[in-house]
Protein backbone atom coordinates (compact mmCIF):
# COMPACT_ATOMS: atom_id res chain seq x y z
CA UNK A 1 0.00 0.00 0.00
CA UNK A 2 0.91 3.67 -0.92
CA UNK A 3 2.08 5.64 2.71
CA UNK A 4 -1.23 7.08 3.68
CA UNK A 5 -1.64 10.18 1.93
CA UNK A 6 -2.87 13.20 4.19
CA UNK A 7 -6.37 14.55 3.53
CA UNK A 8 -5.83 18.59 3.19
CA UNK A 9 -7.39 21.12 0.91
CA UNK A 10 -4.28 21.56 -0.70
CA UNK A 11 -4.46 17.30 -1.30
CA UNK A 12 -7.83 17.96 -3.09
CA UNK A 13 -6.25 20.77 -5.13
CA UNK A 14 -3.87 18.51 -5.86
CA UNK A 15 -5.93 15.74 -6.69
CA UNK A 16 -8.48 17.77 -8.86
CA UNK A 17 -5.73 18.64 -10.92
CA UNK A 18 -5.29 14.72 -11.53
CA UNK A 19 -8.35 13.67 -12.04
CA UNK A 20 -8.64 12.58 -8.72
CA UNK A 21 -6.32 9.15 -9.38
CA UNK A 22 -4.00 9.53 -7.19
CA UNK A 23 -5.64 8.82 -3.68
CA UNK A 24 -4.79 5.80 -1.88
CA UNK A 25 -7.15 3.04 -0.81
CA UNK A 26 -8.26 4.79 2.98
CA UNK A 27 -6.91 1.21 4.66
CA UNK A 28 -5.79 -2.37 3.13
CA UNK A 29 -6.85 -5.40 3.34
CA UNK A 30 -3.99 -7.95 3.65
CA UNK A 31 -4.85 -11.46 3.95
CA UNK A 32 -4.17 -12.74 7.82
CA UNK A 33 -0.88 -13.59 9.47
CA UNK A 34 -0.10 -17.01 11.31
CA UNK A 35 0.28 -14.58 14.84
CA UNK A 36 -0.85 -11.27 15.91
CA UNK A 37 -0.41 -10.12 19.50
CA UNK A 38 -4.32 -9.00 19.90
CA UNK A 39 -7.07 -9.99 17.78
CA UNK A 40 -9.96 -7.54 17.82
CA UNK A 41 -12.98 -9.29 16.79
CA UNK A 42 -15.20 -7.29 15.23
CA UNK A 43 -14.28 -3.57 12.74
CA UNK A 44 -17.43 -1.74 14.02
CA UNK A 45 -16.97 1.46 15.89
CA UNK A 46 -15.73 0.00 19.62
CA UNK A 47 -13.40 -2.53 18.17
CA UNK A 48 -11.78 -0.43 15.33
CA UNK A 49 -11.47 2.24 17.98
CA UNK A 50 -10.11 -0.51 20.45
CA UNK A 51 -7.41 -1.33 18.41
CA UNK A 52 -6.51 2.49 17.39
CA UNK A 53 -5.91 3.28 20.82
CA UNK A 54 -3.67 0.12 21.57
CA UNK A 55 -1.50 1.31 18.87
CA UNK A 56 -1.24 5.10 19.56
CA UNK A 57 -1.59 4.77 23.60
CA UNK A 58 -0.01 1.52 24.47
CA UNK A 59 2.33 1.47 20.80
CA UNK A 60 0.75 -2.32 20.62
CA UNK A 61 0.71 -2.45 16.95
CA UNK A 62 1.01 -5.95 15.62
CA UNK A 63 -3.20 -6.54 15.84
CA UNK A 64 -5.70 -8.12 13.61
CA UNK A 65 -9.38 -6.92 13.84
CA UNK A 66 -11.34 -9.21 11.94
CA UNK A 67 -14.52 -8.70 10.72
CA UNK A 68 -17.57 -11.37 9.91
CA UNK A 69 -19.45 -8.71 7.05
CA UNK A 70 -18.18 -5.38 5.92
CA UNK A 71 -16.43 -2.91 8.63
CA UNK A 72 -19.06 -1.04 10.20
CA UNK A 73 -21.85 -2.46 8.36
CA UNK A 74 -23.67 -3.71 12.11
CA UNK A 75 -24.82 -1.11 14.57
CA UNK A 76 -21.94 1.71 13.79
CA UNK A 77 -23.79 1.86 10.43
CA UNK A 78 -27.23 1.72 11.84
CA UNK A 79 -27.77 4.38 14.73
CA UNK A 80 -28.97 7.27 14.80
CA UNK A 81 -25.50 9.14 15.75
CA UNK A 82 -26.74 10.95 18.75
CA UNK A 83 -23.43 11.98 20.63
CA UNK A 84 -24.30 13.18 24.58
CA UNK A 85 -22.62 12.39 28.63
CA UNK A 86 -25.68 13.18 30.63
CA UNK A 87 -26.03 10.06 32.48
CA UNK A 88 -26.65 9.54 36.02
CA UNK A 89 -24.50 7.44 37.47
CA UNK A 90 -20.42 8.64 38.26
CA UNK A 91 -18.84 5.70 36.41
CA UNK A 92 -21.67 5.96 33.29
CA UNK A 93 -20.98 10.06 33.56
CA UNK A 94 -16.91 9.56 33.47
CA UNK A 95 -16.72 7.29 30.60
CA UNK A 96 -19.16 8.74 28.19
CA UNK A 97 -17.85 12.39 28.48
CA UNK A 98 -14.46 10.93 28.14
CA UNK A 99 -15.85 9.91 24.70
CA UNK A 100 -17.90 13.05 24.05
CA UNK A 101 -14.60 15.20 24.66
CA UNK A 102 -12.34 12.83 22.25
CA UNK A 103 -15.38 13.15 19.49
CA UNK A 104 -14.44 17.07 20.12
CA UNK A 105 -10.79 16.66 18.31
CA UNK A 106 -11.74 12.83 16.74
CA UNK A 107 -11.24 14.49 13.22
CA UNK A 108 -7.81 16.39 14.01
CA UNK A 109 -6.66 13.44 15.70
CA UNK A 110 -7.25 11.11 12.75
CA UNK A 111 -7.02 13.22 9.66
CA UNK A 112 -10.66 12.48 8.62
CA UNK A 113 -13.56 14.21 9.20
CA UNK A 114 -15.99 12.63 11.20
CA UNK A 115 -18.77 15.60 10.83
CA UNK A 116 -18.62 16.29 14.56
CA UNK A 117 -21.84 18.62 15.04
CA UNK A 118 -22.29 19.94 18.58
CA UNK A 119 -25.39 20.94 17.59
CA UNK A 120 -26.86 20.46 21.35
CA UNK A 121 -29.11 17.88 22.54
CA UNK A 122 -32.19 18.19 24.73
CA UNK A 123 -34.14 15.50 26.30
CA UNK A 124 -37.47 16.56 26.65
CA UNK A 125 -39.84 16.03 30.18
CA UNK A 126 -43.11 15.36 29.20
CA UNK A 127 -44.04 13.79 32.54
CA UNK A 128 -43.80 14.73 35.90
CA UNK A 129 -41.58 11.81 36.69
CA UNK A 130 -39.57 12.88 34.05
CA UNK A 131 -38.77 16.33 34.89
CA UNK A 132 -37.91 15.29 38.59
CA UNK A 133 -35.47 12.62 36.79
CA UNK A 134 -33.59 15.39 34.53
CA UNK A 135 -33.39 17.89 37.40
CA UNK A 136 -31.29 14.82 39.79
CA UNK A 137 -29.73 13.41 36.44
CA UNK A 138 -28.65 17.76 35.85
CA UNK A 139 -27.90 18.14 39.53
CA UNK A 140 -25.60 14.95 39.26
CA UNK A 141 -23.82 16.64 36.24
CA UNK A 142 -22.77 19.40 37.98
CA UNK A 143 -21.35 17.40 40.65
CA UNK A 144 -19.54 15.05 37.94
CA UNK A 145 -18.40 18.18 35.77
CA UNK A 146 -20.12 17.47 33.18
CA UNK A 147 -21.74 20.58 31.12
CA UNK A 148 -26.12 20.36 31.11
CA UNK A 149 -28.43 22.62 31.57
CA UNK A 150 -32.48 22.21 33.01
CA UNK A 151 -33.80 24.43 30.85
CA UNK A 152 -37.87 25.84 31.15
CA UNK A 153 -40.20 25.17 28.07
CA UNK A 154 -40.02 28.93 26.79
CA UNK A 155 -35.89 27.58 25.86
CA UNK A 156 -37.15 24.63 24.63
CA UNK A 157 -39.40 26.82 22.08
CA UNK A 158 -36.61 29.01 21.46
CA UNK A 159 -34.06 26.40 20.15
CA UNK A 160 -36.81 24.21 18.46
CA UNK A 161 -39.65 26.60 17.24
CA UNK A 162 -41.24 23.48 16.24
CA UNK A 163 -41.70 21.51 18.83
CA UNK A 164 -45.71 21.88 20.18
CA UNK A 165 -45.21 22.37 23.67
CA UNK A 166 -48.32 22.87 25.06
CA UNK A 167 -49.23 18.75 24.55
CA UNK A 168 -52.37 18.16 25.24
CA UNK A 169 -51.06 14.87 25.77
CA UNK A 170 -47.62 15.33 26.07
CA UNK A 171 -46.59 18.64 26.94
CA UNK A 172 -43.33 19.93 27.68
CA UNK A 173 -42.31 20.63 30.93
CA UNK A 174 -38.79 21.18 30.69
CA UNK A 175 -35.61 19.15 28.93
CA UNK A 176 -32.29 18.92 30.19
CA UNK A 177 -30.06 19.99 27.35
CA UNK A 178 -26.38 19.35 26.68
CA UNK A 179 -25.51 22.10 24.47
CA UNK A 180 -22.02 20.23 23.63
CA UNK A 181 -23.42 17.10 22.80
CA UNK A 182 -24.82 16.63 19.39
CA UNK A 183 -24.25 14.18 16.03
CA UNK A 184 -21.30 12.84 13.62
CA UNK A 185 -20.98 11.31 10.72
CA UNK A 186 -21.54 7.31 12.28
CA UNK A 187 -19.60 5.49 8.99
CA UNK A 188 -16.82 7.99 9.00
CA UNK A 189 -16.13 7.48 12.42
CA UNK A 190 -15.48 3.62 11.67
CA UNK A 191 -13.57 4.50 8.51
CA UNK A 192 -11.31 6.96 10.01
CA UNK A 193 -10.21 4.47 12.36
CA UNK A 194 -9.74 2.20 10.26
CA UNK A 195 -7.67 4.41 8.21
CA UNK A 196 -5.27 5.36 11.15
CA UNK A 197 -5.67 1.85 12.29
CA UNK A 198 -4.20 0.41 9.10
CA UNK A 199 -1.96 3.47 8.99
CA UNK A 200 -0.01 2.09 11.92
CA UNK A 201 0.22 -1.28 10.52
CA UNK A 202 -2.30 -3.19 11.69
CA UNK A 203 -4.27 -5.63 9.61
CA UNK A 204 -8.23 -5.40 9.05
CA UNK A 205 -9.93 -8.83 7.13
CA UNK A 206 -13.49 -8.42 6.76
CA UNK A 207 -15.73 -11.46 5.97
CA UNK A 208 -13.32 -13.76 8.09
CA UNK A 209 -15.91 -14.92 11.13
CA UNK A 210 -14.48 -16.45 14.31
CA UNK A 211 -15.75 -19.96 14.30
CA UNK A 212 -14.35 -21.04 17.07
CA UNK A 213 -11.72 -19.36 20.09
CA UNK A 214 -8.41 -21.99 21.09
CA UNK A 215 -7.40 -22.19 24.42
CA UNK A 216 -4.58 -24.20 25.93
CA UNK A 217 -5.23 -24.65 30.11
CA UNK A 218 -7.29 -22.28 29.89
CA UNK A 219 -5.66 -19.53 28.49
CA UNK A 220 -5.81 -18.13 24.81
CA UNK A 221 -4.40 -19.36 21.92
CA UNK A 222 -6.20 -18.23 18.59
CA UNK A 223 -8.94 -18.60 16.78
CA UNK A 224 -10.27 -20.55 14.10
CA UNK A 225 -11.67 -18.36 10.99
CA UNK A 226 -13.13 -18.57 7.66
CA UNK A 227 -9.93 -17.95 6.18
CA UNK A 228 -8.10 -20.48 8.68
CA UNK A 229 -6.62 -20.69 12.10
CA UNK A 230 -5.12 -17.44 13.04
CA UNK A 231 -2.64 -17.18 16.49
CA UNK A 232 -3.06 -14.41 19.12
CA UNK A 233 -1.54 -13.77 22.64
CA UNK A 234 -4.74 -11.82 23.93
CA UNK A 235 -8.13 -11.27 22.47
CA UNK A 236 -10.61 -8.66 22.24
CA UNK A 237 -14.32 -9.73 21.43
CA UNK A 238 -16.03 -6.27 20.29
CA UNK A 239 -19.18 -7.50 18.71
CA UNK A 240 -22.38 -5.96 20.51
CA UNK A 241 -25.42 -7.95 19.34
CA UNK A 242 -23.73 -11.10 18.60
CA UNK A 243 -21.83 -10.72 21.99
CA UNK A 244 -23.11 -13.95 23.00
CA UNK A 245 -22.74 -16.45 19.85
CA UNK A 246 -18.96 -15.59 19.77
CA UNK A 247 -18.71 -15.66 23.90
CA UNK A 248 -20.42 -19.02 23.51
CA UNK A 249 -17.88 -20.14 21.25
CA UNK A 250 -15.24 -18.87 23.89
CA UNK A 251 -17.18 -20.79 26.20
CA UNK A 252 -18.81 -19.09 28.61
CA UNK A 253 -22.06 -16.70 29.05
CA UNK A 254 -23.10 -13.40 29.67
CA UNK A 255 -25.93 -11.34 31.49
CA UNK A 256 -27.17 -10.20 28.12
CA UNK A 257 -30.15 -10.29 25.69
CA UNK A 258 -30.31 -9.35 22.08
CA UNK A 259 -32.63 -7.53 20.60
CA UNK A 260 -33.84 -5.29 17.30
CA UNK A 261 -33.60 -1.71 17.76
CA UNK A 262 -35.42 0.36 14.81
CA UNK A 263 -34.59 3.70 13.44
CA UNK A 264 -36.04 5.27 9.86
CA UNK A 265 -35.01 8.94 8.14
CA UNK A 266 -37.83 11.05 6.27
CA UNK A 267 -37.55 12.27 3.13
CA UNK A 268 -35.54 15.53 2.73
CA UNK A 269 -36.46 18.82 3.79
CA UNK A 270 -35.38 22.26 4.28
CA UNK A 271 -33.33 22.65 7.83
CA UNK A 272 -36.21 23.10 10.44
CA UNK A 273 -34.38 21.74 13.56
CA UNK A 274 -30.89 22.38 14.07
CA UNK A 275 -30.80 20.46 17.41
CA UNK A 276 -30.96 16.93 18.62
CA UNK A 277 -34.09 15.95 20.74
CA UNK A 278 -35.06 12.86 22.47
CA UNK A 279 -38.49 12.35 24.09
CA UNK A 280 -37.79 9.43 26.13
CA UNK A 281 -41.54 8.94 27.67
CA UNK A 282 -43.11 8.17 24.07
CA UNK A 283 -39.64 6.75 22.74
CA UNK A 284 -38.77 9.07 19.96
CA UNK A 285 -35.18 10.86 18.94
CA UNK A 286 -35.26 13.22 16.20
CA UNK A 287 -32.47 15.23 14.27
CA UNK A 288 -31.89 16.49 10.87
CA UNK A 289 -29.14 15.04 9.02
CA UNK A 290 -27.29 17.63 6.50
CA UNK A 291 -28.74 15.96 3.61
CA UNK A 292 -32.48 17.41 5.20
CA UNK A 293 -33.24 13.67 6.22
CA UNK A 294 -35.26 13.40 9.20
CA UNK A 295 -33.39 10.99 11.06
CA UNK A 296 -35.83 8.79 13.86
CA UNK A 297 -34.85 6.51 16.43
CA UNK A 298 -37.48 4.43 18.22
CA UNK A 299 -38.27 2.01 20.93
CA UNK A 300 -36.33 -1.53 21.60
CA UNK A 301 -38.65 -4.81 20.40
CA UNK A 302 -39.40 -6.52 23.88
CA UNK A 303 -38.17 -10.00 22.59
CA UNK A 304 -35.08 -11.66 21.67
CA UNK A 305 -33.95 -11.20 17.52
CA UNK A 306 -31.34 -11.43 15.68
CA UNK A 307 -32.89 -10.58 12.45
CA UNK A 308 -31.88 -7.18 11.62
CA UNK A 309 -35.65 -6.53 11.43
CA UNK A 310 -38.19 -4.71 14.10
CA UNK A 311 -41.89 -4.89 14.61
CA UNK A 312 -43.61 -2.93 12.68
CA UNK A 313 -45.85 -1.35 15.99
CA UNK A 314 -42.99 0.13 17.03
CA UNK A 315 -42.68 2.13 13.99
CA UNK A 316 -45.51 3.27 14.27
CA UNK A 317 -45.82 3.77 17.68
CA UNK A 318 -42.77 6.18 17.62
CA UNK A 319 -44.29 7.90 14.89
CA UNK A 320 -46.97 9.00 16.27
CA UNK A 321 -45.69 10.24 19.40
CA UNK A 322 -43.48 12.35 17.39
CA UNK A 323 -46.16 13.85 14.88
CA UNK A 324 -47.65 15.05 18.44
CA UNK A 325 -44.65 16.84 19.51
CA UNK A 326 -43.86 18.00 16.17
CA UNK A 327 -47.41 18.76 14.04
CA UNK A 328 -45.05 19.78 11.03
CA UNK A 329 -43.85 16.43 10.30
CA UNK A 330 -47.33 14.56 10.09
CA UNK A 331 -47.21 14.24 6.06
CA UNK A 332 -43.62 13.74 5.79
CA UNK A 333 -43.08 10.15 3.76
CA UNK A 334 -40.93 8.17 5.56
CA UNK A 335 -37.66 6.66 2.66
CA UNK A 336 -35.89 3.89 5.00
CA UNK A 337 -35.97 2.01 8.20
CA UNK A 338 -33.85 -0.37 9.62
CA UNK A 339 -32.84 -2.06 12.82
CA UNK A 340 -29.91 -3.17 14.33
CA UNK A 341 -28.98 -6.15 17.18
CA UNK A 342 -28.68 -4.31 20.62
CA UNK A 343 -26.64 -6.78 23.52
CA UNK A 344 -28.85 -5.47 26.55
CA UNK A 345 -27.66 -5.79 29.92
CA UNK A 346 -29.80 -5.82 33.10
CA UNK A 347 -28.46 -2.50 34.58
CA UNK A 348 -28.39 -1.13 31.04
CA UNK A 349 -24.65 -0.13 31.08
CA UNK A 350 -21.62 -1.92 29.76
CA UNK A 351 -19.07 -4.64 30.17
CA UNK A 352 -15.48 -3.64 29.82
CA UNK A 353 -14.32 -7.07 31.11
CA UNK A 354 -11.62 -10.11 31.74
CA UNK A 355 -13.68 -12.84 31.09
CA UNK A 356 -13.26 -16.39 32.40
CA UNK A 357 -10.84 -17.65 29.84
CA UNK A 358 -7.36 -15.92 30.41
CA UNK A 359 -6.50 -13.58 27.66
CA UNK A 360 -10.26 -12.79 26.35
CA UNK A 361 -11.82 -9.78 26.70
CA UNK A 362 -14.84 -8.22 26.33
CA UNK A 363 -16.34 -4.75 25.64
CA UNK A 364 -20.01 -5.22 25.12
CA UNK A 365 -23.61 -4.30 26.86
CA UNK A 366 -23.62 -0.67 24.70
CA UNK A 367 -27.20 -1.54 24.40
CA UNK A 368 -28.94 1.28 22.40
CA UNK A 369 -26.29 3.68 22.99
CA UNK A 370 -23.24 2.71 21.92
CA UNK A 371 -22.21 5.34 18.98
CA UNK A 372 -21.69 8.03 21.05
CA UNK A 373 -19.09 5.87 23.57
CA UNK A 374 -17.16 4.75 20.95
CA UNK A 375 -13.90 6.69 21.26
CA UNK A 376 -14.25 6.54 25.00
CA UNK A 377 -14.98 3.07 24.86
CA UNK A 378 -11.98 2.06 22.55
CA UNK A 379 -9.96 4.04 25.00
CA UNK A 380 -10.72 2.38 28.27
CA UNK A 381 -10.65 -1.55 26.55
CA UNK A 382 -7.16 -0.40 24.99
CA UNK A 383 -6.29 0.06 28.64
CA UNK A 384 -8.00 -3.02 29.99
CA UNK A 385 -6.44 -4.99 27.17
CA UNK A 386 -2.96 -3.78 27.23
CA UNK A 387 -2.62 -4.21 30.81
CA UNK A 388 -4.55 -6.81 31.78
CA UNK A 389 -6.38 -4.48 34.28
CA UNK A 390 -9.00 -2.11 33.94
CA UNK A 391 -8.22 1.66 34.02
CA UNK A 392 -10.16 3.96 36.13
CA UNK A 393 -12.57 4.22 33.31
CA UNK A 394 -13.75 0.89 32.67
CA UNK A 395 -12.97 -0.36 36.67
CA UNK A 396 -16.56 0.09 37.57
CA UNK A 397 -17.40 -1.76 34.24
CA UNK A 398 -16.17 -5.73 34.95
CA UNK A 399 -18.64 -8.60 34.72
CA UNK A 400 -18.23 -9.11 38.52
CA UNK A 401 -20.79 -6.35 39.21
CA UNK A 402 -23.44 -8.76 38.61
CA UNK A 403 -22.51 -11.50 41.04
CA UNK A 404 -20.98 -8.72 43.71
CA UNK A 405 -24.86 -6.95 43.07
CA UNK A 406 -22.55 -3.58 42.02
CA UNK A 407 -25.28 -2.41 39.15
CA UNK A 408 -24.24 0.81 37.76
CA UNK A 409 -27.80 1.52 37.21
CA UNK A 410 -28.80 3.50 34.20
CA UNK A 411 -31.97 2.15 33.65
CA UNK A 412 -34.03 3.95 36.27
CA UNK A 413 -32.32 6.95 35.99
CA UNK A 414 -33.88 7.70 32.33
CA UNK A 415 -36.76 5.03 32.54
CA UNK A 416 -36.18 3.95 29.23
CA UNK A 417 -33.49 1.77 27.47
CA UNK A 418 -30.91 3.78 26.06
CA UNK B 1 -45.35 -8.84 13.15
CA UNK B 2 -45.34 -11.42 15.81
CA UNK B 3 -48.31 -12.90 16.30
CA UNK B 4 -48.30 -16.66 19.24
CA UNK B 5 -51.26 -18.79 19.92
CA UNK B 6 -52.21 -18.34 23.74
CA UNK B 7 -52.39 -22.09 24.46
CA UNK B 8 -54.99 -21.09 27.37
CA UNK B 9 -57.46 -19.49 25.38
CA UNK B 10 -56.29 -20.26 21.92
CA UNK B 11 -56.71 -16.74 20.29
CA UNK B 12 -54.26 -16.17 18.01
CA UNK B 13 -52.62 -13.35 19.57
CA UNK B 14 -50.85 -9.78 17.83
CA UNK B 15 -47.56 -8.92 19.81
CA UNK B 16 -49.35 -5.93 20.83
CA UNK B 17 -52.04 -7.75 22.95
CA UNK B 18 -48.80 -9.59 24.22
CA UNK B 19 -46.12 -8.79 27.30
CA UNK B 20 -42.56 -10.67 26.55
CA UNK B 21 -41.07 -12.35 29.71
CA UNK B 22 -37.31 -13.29 28.89
CA UNK B 23 -35.98 -16.62 28.70
CA UNK B 24 -37.76 -19.91 30.31
CA UNK B 25 -37.38 -22.65 32.08
CA UNK B 26 -34.80 -21.26 34.33
CA UNK B 27 -34.17 -23.00 37.60
CA UNK B 28 -34.98 -20.31 40.18
CA UNK B 29 -32.04 -19.90 43.12
CA UNK B 30 -33.21 -21.44 45.89
CA UNK B 31 -32.78 -20.01 49.50
CA UNK B 32 -29.79 -19.99 50.62
CA UNK B 33 -28.08 -19.78 47.06
CA UNK B 34 -24.69 -17.94 46.81
CA UNK B 35 -24.06 -15.24 44.90
CA UNK B 36 -23.32 -17.25 41.40
CA UNK B 37 -26.39 -18.93 41.67
CA UNK B 38 -27.98 -15.99 41.72
CA UNK B 39 -26.08 -14.45 39.47
CA UNK B 40 -27.22 -17.09 37.54
CA UNK B 41 -30.59 -16.98 38.12
CA UNK B 42 -30.85 -13.06 37.35
CA UNK B 43 -28.92 -12.14 34.92
CA UNK B 44 -26.99 -14.98 33.11
CA UNK B 45 -29.12 -15.63 29.48
CA UNK B 46 -28.40 -18.34 26.81
CA UNK B 47 -29.18 -15.45 24.44
CA UNK B 48 -29.11 -18.13 21.35
CA UNK B 49 -28.84 -17.16 17.69
CA UNK B 50 -32.13 -19.68 17.00
CA UNK B 51 -34.29 -21.60 18.81
CA UNK B 52 -34.99 -20.18 22.14
CA UNK B 53 -37.12 -20.86 24.65
CA UNK B 54 -39.50 -18.00 26.12
CA UNK B 55 -42.08 -16.75 28.62
CA UNK B 56 -44.48 -14.43 27.27
CA UNK B 57 -47.96 -12.68 29.63
CA UNK B 58 -51.19 -13.08 27.18
CA UNK B 59 -51.49 -9.38 29.21
CA UNK B 60 -54.58 -7.72 27.28
CA UNK B 61 -56.01 -11.17 26.67
CA UNK B 62 -56.74 -14.39 29.00
CA UNK B 63 -54.06 -12.52 31.69
CA UNK B 64 -52.28 -16.14 31.52
CA UNK B 65 -48.37 -16.84 31.40
CA UNK B 66 -47.37 -19.06 28.82
CA UNK B 67 -44.33 -20.50 26.76
CA UNK B 68 -43.14 -20.03 23.27
CA UNK B 69 -40.92 -21.99 21.39
CA UNK B 70 -39.28 -19.65 18.48
CA UNK B 71 -36.37 -18.96 16.49
CA UNK B 72 -34.68 -16.03 16.89
CA UNK B 73 -32.81 -15.64 13.94
CA UNK B 74 -36.16 -16.22 11.52
CA UNK B 75 -38.93 -15.25 13.73
CA UNK B 76 -40.65 -18.75 13.44
CA UNK B 77 -42.66 -20.27 16.28
CA UNK B 78 -42.10 -23.93 16.57
CA UNK B 79 -45.29 -23.88 19.17
CA UNK B 80 -46.78 -22.47 22.21
CA UNK B 81 -47.12 -24.32 25.26
CA UNK B 82 -48.30 -24.29 28.90
CA UNK B 83 -46.31 -22.69 31.56
CA UNK B 84 -46.92 -25.01 34.12
CA UNK B 85 -44.30 -27.25 32.91
CA UNK B 86 -40.17 -27.17 33.63
CA UNK B 87 -39.14 -28.29 30.28
CA UNK B 88 -40.69 -28.04 27.17
CA UNK B 89 -43.32 -30.91 25.51
CA UNK B 90 -42.44 -33.81 23.05
CA UNK B 91 -44.55 -32.49 20.66
CA UNK B 92 -42.50 -28.99 20.90
CA UNK B 93 -39.29 -30.67 20.76
CA UNK B 94 -39.76 -32.60 17.55
CA UNK B 95 -41.44 -29.93 15.78
CA UNK B 96 -38.16 -27.98 16.61
CA UNK B 97 -35.97 -31.20 15.27
CA UNK B 98 -38.04 -31.72 12.41
CA UNK B 99 -37.29 -28.33 11.09
CA UNK B 100 -34.31 -28.18 12.43
CA UNK B 101 -32.27 -31.47 12.39
CA UNK B 102 -28.87 -29.79 13.49
CA UNK B 103 -30.42 -28.21 16.60
CA UNK B 104 -28.96 -29.71 20.48
CA UNK B 105 -31.12 -28.67 23.27
CA UNK B 106 -28.29 -27.06 25.22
Amino acid sequence: MKPRQKYSAFALVREAMRGHTGWPRAWNSPLPSKRYDVIVIGAGGHGLATAYYLGKNHQIRNVAVLEKGWLGGGNTGRNTTIIRSNYLQDASAAIYEKSRSLYEELSQQLNYNVMFSPRGVMMLAQTHHEARGYQRINNANIVQGVATEYISPEQVRELCPIISISGPRYPVLGALWQARGGTARHDAVAWGYARACSEMGMHIIEQCEVTSVRTEGGRVVGVETGKGSIECGKLAIVVAGHSGVVAERAGFRLPIESVALQALVSEPIKPCLDVVVMANTVHGYISQSDKGELVIGGGADQYNNYSQRGSFLHIEETVRALVETFPIISRLQMLRQWGGIVDMTGDRSPILSRTPVEGVYINCGWGTGGFKAIPGSGWAMAELVANDQPGALAASFGLERFREGRFIDESVAAGVAH
Amino acid sequence: MLKLTCPYCGIEADETELHGGGEAHLERAAGGAGDSELEQYLFIRSNPRGVHFERWHHIHGCGKWFHAARCTETMEVFGTYSAQTLRPPENTLSEIKRRRPNWVNA
